[in-house]
């Protein structure tokens, strides 16, 4: 199922320099959020819960996530170069297995570590603020990085309709339309995190078991019908 | 043996017609994929390779579906036509890449750097490379695996005379060697040069099928159109017509000129210039008013 190869064209190709540079980007910039606010307001369990939850969760995280997600396919099938992957006896299945596997991974590390050193700065993990977020955050990956690859698979304009997603959906629609709220993952990744959080310090819409039933199922699917996707992936000249 | 089978194969975009109804067989040896750009060739190598399903027919490969059978790739060697690879890897690490992918190691990629001769330039990146730098490494990549079907698309675009000839006789080996090599191209002289069978395919028709000489013949037997200015356009005219080796001659006013259609282009060679010394007629300009690789081409489908 998990190829190393296809993993280390991937991470190569996520990691180039350009790339690294835009995934690093955001995660900074919320760590200078967390010190300023700290500097200014002081160490404030509402505060960080605040930052965490309306600037690494809502919008980090799965910015992040498009980027690595569809990063992980789609720049190979716009260039044409995934025919050297496609021109193997590999089972397009494990092709993207191997590259949801690495697009988790890096949303991970570039989201879950910031959000966690955030949540330090910020209250020192009062409340338990801070780890709740750094779970929500690994949650959130890995229902990000199975959707936008298959949007990344799907589609040409995969950053595009992701950031859309991510920003005008999960934010703002999502804030109007109380429905939207329960096909979030966004929500579904708090309701982890309310778990881990002292208290009511960390609230969702959506209730545990929904949440992790919705989170499953978006995975499992989204990965499934992303191999079926390639499998049937055509390679036609250029106009 | 390894035989690629094109049966009553299809392709459409929207309302374009790609590939139109093609049926060949492909059999060891070298052959050739000759036709005008937007012929079609492309299409039709990249249903040979499973890369794009047909709208109608099947392609297959000693009797195996191509497409949506991955496992058929273990028999095939792919050079595409579009230039991008994985620039950031050298040239090494992605032949090695591409070998891993087959369940190989880094001496099969080794053997193939060697090959196409690439191994002075192995540890460099593939950003740097030079056009024929990476269709060799792009050949290798086809070859770690020792297929027996090798596909090319167009692989002697934008290769210098040395890198087109040690690409042709590396071919020519692979084709000696039993191995079924087709490539396409849409010049002539290299088709001719490097192909013990054409296939010809103009507007997504089947043309013309043959070895170099029936290809050749087909060519040259054609009607040749001749653009003719004169001294006396009227009198050439009449004496020319008289003679068989002229099918047709059209007086074009707004040029000042003659349109000869001459079917013996031998004949008609030796005849011009007598019919005009016999005459006392001058002769301005004589130029071949259609020699374009497309007209010839468009003469075939007609055919
Ligand atoms: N993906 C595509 N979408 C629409 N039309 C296409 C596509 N690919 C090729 N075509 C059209 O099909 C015809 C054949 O193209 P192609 O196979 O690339 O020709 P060749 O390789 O011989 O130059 C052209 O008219 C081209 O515009
Ligand atoms: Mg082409």
């Amino acid at each position: 199922m998990y190829d190393p190869t296809v993993a280390r064209l991937t991470y190569r190709a996520l990691l180039g320099r350009r790339r690294a540079l835009i995934l690093g980007a955001l995660p900074l910039l919320l760590l200078v959020i967390a010190a300023v606010v700290r500097a200014l307001a002081g160490a404030d369990d509402q505060t960080a819960v605040n930052v965490l939850g309306g600037f690494a969760l809502a919008t980090m995280v799965p910015i992040i996530g498009v980027i690595a997600g569809t990063g992980a396919i789609g720049p190979e099938i716009d260039d044409g170069s995934v025919v050297y992957l496609l021109s193997k006896p590999l089972k397009r299945p494990t092709i993207i297995f191997t590259k949801l596997i690495v697009a988790i991974a890096v949303t991970m590390v570039f989201s879950a570590v910031p959000t966690l050193l955030a949540g330090l700065i910020l209250n020192g993990n009062g409340q338990q603020v801070a780890v709740a977020y750094t779970v929500a955050a690994l949650v959130a990956s890995i229902a990000y990085a199975a959707l936008f690859l298959l949007l990344g698979t799907v589609s040409r304009h995969a950053v595009v309709f992701g950031l859309v997603y991510a920003l005008v959906w999960e934010a703002l629609f999502g804030s109007l339309v109380p429905g939207a709220r329960t096909l979030s993952v966004q929500q579904w990744s708090l309701a982890v995190a309310h778990k881990v959080a002292d208290g009511d310090m960390v609230t969702s819409d959506v209730a545990l078991p929904t949440a992790t039933v919705l989170l499953v199922m978006v995975t499992v699917l989204a990965t499934w019908y992303a191999g079926q996707k390639l499998r049937s992936l055509t390679l036609a000249g250029e106009e | 043996m390894t035989t690629l089978s094109i049966d009553h194969v299809s392709r459409w975009f929207g309302n374009v017609v790609a590939v139109n109804d093609i049926t060949m067989t492909i059999g060891p040896g070298v052959t050739g994929l000759l036709g005008p750009n937007g012929a079609g060739k492309s299409t039709l190598i990249n249903m040979m390779a499973g890369f794009l399903a047909p709208s109608t027919g099947s392609v297959t490969l000693d009797g195996q579906p191509v497409w949506r059978n991955e496992r058929i790739y273990r028999h095939i060697g792919i050079v595409p036509e579009r230039e991008a690879m994985y620039d950031f890897l050298t040239g090494r690490e992605f032949v090695v890449a591409n070998a891993e992918l087959h369940g190989l190691g880094a001496k099969a990629a080794q053997k193939a750097l060697a090959t196409v001769e690439m191994e002075y330039a192995q540890d460099r990146k593939i950003s740097t490379y030079s056009k024929g730098m990476r269709q060799r490494v792009k050949m290798a990549s086809a070859l770690v695996h020792d297929p027996s079907l090798l596909l090319l698309d167009e692989p002697f675009n934008g290769m210098d005379p040395r890198q087109r000839m040690q690409l042709m006789d590396l071919l020519r080996r692979m084709g000696d060697e039993g191995r079924t090599v087709l490539f396409s191209s849409h010049i002539l002289e290299e088709v001719e040069q490097l192909a013990w069978h054409i296939e010809v395919v103009v507007a997504g028709r089947h043309a013309a099928s043959g070895d170099f000489r029936k290809i050749r013949r087909l060519m040259t037997d054609r009607p040749h159109r001749y653009l003719v200015r004169s001294s006396d356009d009227r009198a050439l005219a009449a004496a020319l017509i008289a003679d068989p080796s002229t099918s047709g001659i059209e007086v074009d006013l707004a040029e000042g000129a003659l349109r000869v259609q001459a079917v013996d282009f031998g004949r008609f060679t030796v005849l011009l210039p007598r019919v005009a010394r016999d005459h006392g007629i001058r002769l301005h300009t004589v130029s071949p008013s259609d020699e374009s690789l497309e007209s010839v081409f468009s003469y075939l489908v007609a055919a």
